[in-house]
């Protein structure tokens, strides 16, 4: 059974943990920008566009070291999110066409590429694999490094541009008139979004990266209309999921330690949108109820 | 072996064309992600009724699957009338959860049997044929072709039957709503199709391969025309053309079919992106650069016309005046002139003055006038 003492002194489980808790702090307090901009799908899409980045660079460096790795990942990634814009700049097709058309492409795309590797002799595939569906296990102290390392970098960067990011999220029009650099500060914060979907692909993989990024930023927002309270709550939840899934999958055999981490970030969702303060569907519930019977027993007094 | 590449290449053309007719609507109507959705969420409704009915083959998947595509969209639906969450972020909690529980199902329940994740997600068209489907013990050919038929079959029932419905509610919603057409039950009933059309294709080509072909061919059709029927019959051809030339690249790399499959889908979509006759990326290029030759013609012998029969005009109407006046710069106003005089707009009088033609003067003054 699990004691609370496993985290201190079972190295696999503490390696896990740690790391589950850093992607966790990460890709919540990131993904704040990606929701509020109703962008939420984009790391979706940056998530499977990413996989070719990875075979890509096995292919060229035959090294899987996981920062060549990321990088080719974070390349693609990005490489992505231009796609999507461009499509959807310089076409007709809808911006949830054109995300749907780079996921499904990149990722085919990256498919294929493995398979390819998979056939030549010198390389065992092994090692890609996991950025598939993740394999938080297989997680070493330098890959928790890693993530706290680059996750560290990437927050320090929305601390220093705070101010102008968080324009940009609620108003660029304002923003662009103020005479901010409106482009570049959204290449920013694309970038950071990918960054940070990119540190967590080894952990919980392809498919459940984007509730990562969504689910956090969704649940802190029922709380609190202060945007830095959410950040933080964001950061805090996520990192209770990542916790919360690495000792459940450690403590029940059999138990995926990605899939987990995503339904213990769903428990806290639906607990936030049930039971939030004032944002809490329950308490609108009552309210409402209250309010009915108000006006029901003044229309009685009324008519009497 | 030559009968099994036929049949592979069989399937994935059915699948192909099953999957653009209803990808098509799933674009116009702007939900195109519900595909990546559903595609993933279906996992869980596969693995609950694998549990009852410990058989893969069996009916009872489909249908589960279906209901499990339904309550993906009514779950996204109904956070998004919380209005505490928007659509997009909606569609982002609903599914992973779906798949998540899935996955954690399959891992602990079903480790010993056929389903597992990597199959479900990536699909391997290469095995479809093995699975063969026997009647009184005559080979009918592979299972999945019999399935993707018939799912192909009742695609084109509802559209046959309920064009008009789906048309209307899809260009506008609230018109068909006003005439009693219940854009609500048409919804439901279009996603039943489209959940019924992705657990028919994932498993043979994978959930990532049925978002490719239910959105890159119709998406790529949609640059091609502005008629619904030929956007039907474009997408299902364009869809066809990636399953055979996705097979081609499959067979020439030695690589995985659906992945090749997903890659000529889209390299067919940016195909349709940058040449596209009307709204191509060069199409708009080469309008955009006659526009701009045309206006500036237009400018020039406005300003002609405007000074011809003033004491100015021979100040006026000189090329090296134009950089003052119209603010070109020389090698701008040098061509302009050029063309100008070649389609007879201008000629060149003493000096270096410009005089208009008869014929430029005709345009020129239809121009005042318009």
């Amino acid at each position: 059974m699990f004691s609370p003492s496993d985290l201190l002194f079972d190295y696999t489980l503490r390696t896990v943990a740690l790391g589950a808790v850093a992607l966790g702090v990460v890709s919540g307090s990131l993904g704040c920008f990606a929701v509020l901009r109703r962008q939420s799908l984009l790391g979706d899409a940056i998530s499977h566009a990413a996989l070719p980045g990875v075979a890509l660079a096995f292919l060229l460096t035959g090294s899987k070291a996981p920062t060549v790795l990321l990088l080719g990942a974070a390349l693609a990634g990005w490489l992505g999110t231009l796609a999507v814009l461009g499509i959807t700049r310089a076409s007709r097709v809808k911006q949830d066409s054109a995300l749907g058309i780079v996921l499904a492409v990149f990722f085919g795309f990256g498919l294929v590429l493995l398979t390819f590797i998979q056939k030549r002799p010198d390389a065992s595939q092994a090692g890609l694999d996991r950025f598939l569906f993740g394999q938080a296990a297989t997680l070493l102290p330098h890959d928790v490094a890693l993530i706290a390392g680059v996750g560290a970098a990437a927050l320090l960067v929305t601390a220093l541009g705070w101010k102008e990011f968080k324009l940009l999220t609620f108003d660029p029009a304002y923003a662009a008139t103020l005479g901010l650099p409106v482009r570049a500060l959204d290449v920013a914060l694309t970038s950071l979004l990918v960054v940070a979907i990119v540190l967590g692909l080894q952990t919980v993989g392809v498919v459940l990266m984007s509730a990562m990024v969504v689910a956090p930023a969704a649940a802190a927002r029922q709380w609190t209309d202060r945007m830095a309270t959410m950040l933080l709550l964001a950061a805090l939840f996520g990192a209770l999921a990542g916790l919360g899934g690495a000792v459940l999958s450690a403590t029940v055999p059999r138990l995926p330690t990605g899939p987990t981490i995503v339904l213990c970030l769903t428990a806290l969702v639906v607990a936030s949108l049930l039971l939030a303060p004032r944002r809490g569907v329950l308490w609108g519930a009552l309210r409402q109820r209250r309010s009915h019977r108000r006006l029901r027993a003044g229309a009685e007094e009324g008519s009497a | 072996m030559i009968r099994e590449e036929f049949e592979i290449i069989a399937i994935a053309a059915m699948v192909a064309a099953t999957c653009a007719l209803p990808g098509v609507f799933l674009v116009l109507r702007r939900q195109a992600l519900l595909s990546d959705a559903i595609s993933h969420a279906i996992l869980l409704g596969i693995v609950l009724a694998f549990f009852v009915t410990e058989d893969l083959a069996s009916p009872l998947l489909v249908l589960a699957a279906a209901a499990t595509g339904v309550l993906t969209v009514s779950l996204v639906e109904l956070l998004e009338r919380t209005r505490r969450v928007r659509e997009d972020a909606a569609i982002g909690l609903v599914f992973p959860a779906l798949f998540s529980a899935g996955v954690i199902l399959i891992s602990r329940y079903a480790g010993s049997v056929h389903l597992d994740v990597d199959a479900v997600l990536l699909g391997e068209l290469v095995f479809a044929p093995f699975n063969r489907l026997e009647w009184g013990g005559v080979d009918l050919g592979p299972r999945i072709l019999w399935l993707m038929g018939a799912i192909l079959l009742l695609n084109l029932l509802f559209l046959a039957l309920f064009y008009k419905e789906l048309k209307l509610t899809t260009f506008d919603a609230g018109l068909a709503a006003a005439l009693g057409f219940a854009p609500g039950v048409v919804h439901y009933a279009f996603m039943v199709l489209v959940s019924v059309t992705a657990v028919g294709a994932f498993d043979a080509v994978g959930s990532v391969l049925v978002v490719a072909l239910m959105i890159a061919p119709p998406a790529a059709a949609y640059l091609l025309t502005d008629r619904l029927p030929r956007l039907l019959a474009l997408s299902v051809a364009l869809g066809v053309l990636s399953a055979l030339s996705g097979y081609a690249l499959a067979y020439r790399l030695d690589a995985s079919v659906s992945g090749s499959m997903a890659t000529m889908s889209g390299v067919w979509f940016a195909a349709a992106l940058l040449f596209a006759p009307r709204r191509g990326v060069l199409a708009q290029l080469r309008r955009r650069r006659r526009q701009r030759w045309e206006f500036a013609q237009q400018m020039l012998t406005l300003h002609l016309l405007n000074h011809e029969a003033t004491d100015a005009a021979g100040e006026e109407n000189r090329e090296a005046h134009l950089h003052e006046h119209l603010r070109w710069e020389a090698a701008f106003a040098a061509r302009v002139v050029r063309r100008a005089e070649r389609r007879g707009l201008l000629r060149y009088g003493e000096g270096d003055r410009l005089l208009l033609t008869e014929r430029g003067r005709v345009q020129a003054r239809a121009l005042v006038e318009a």
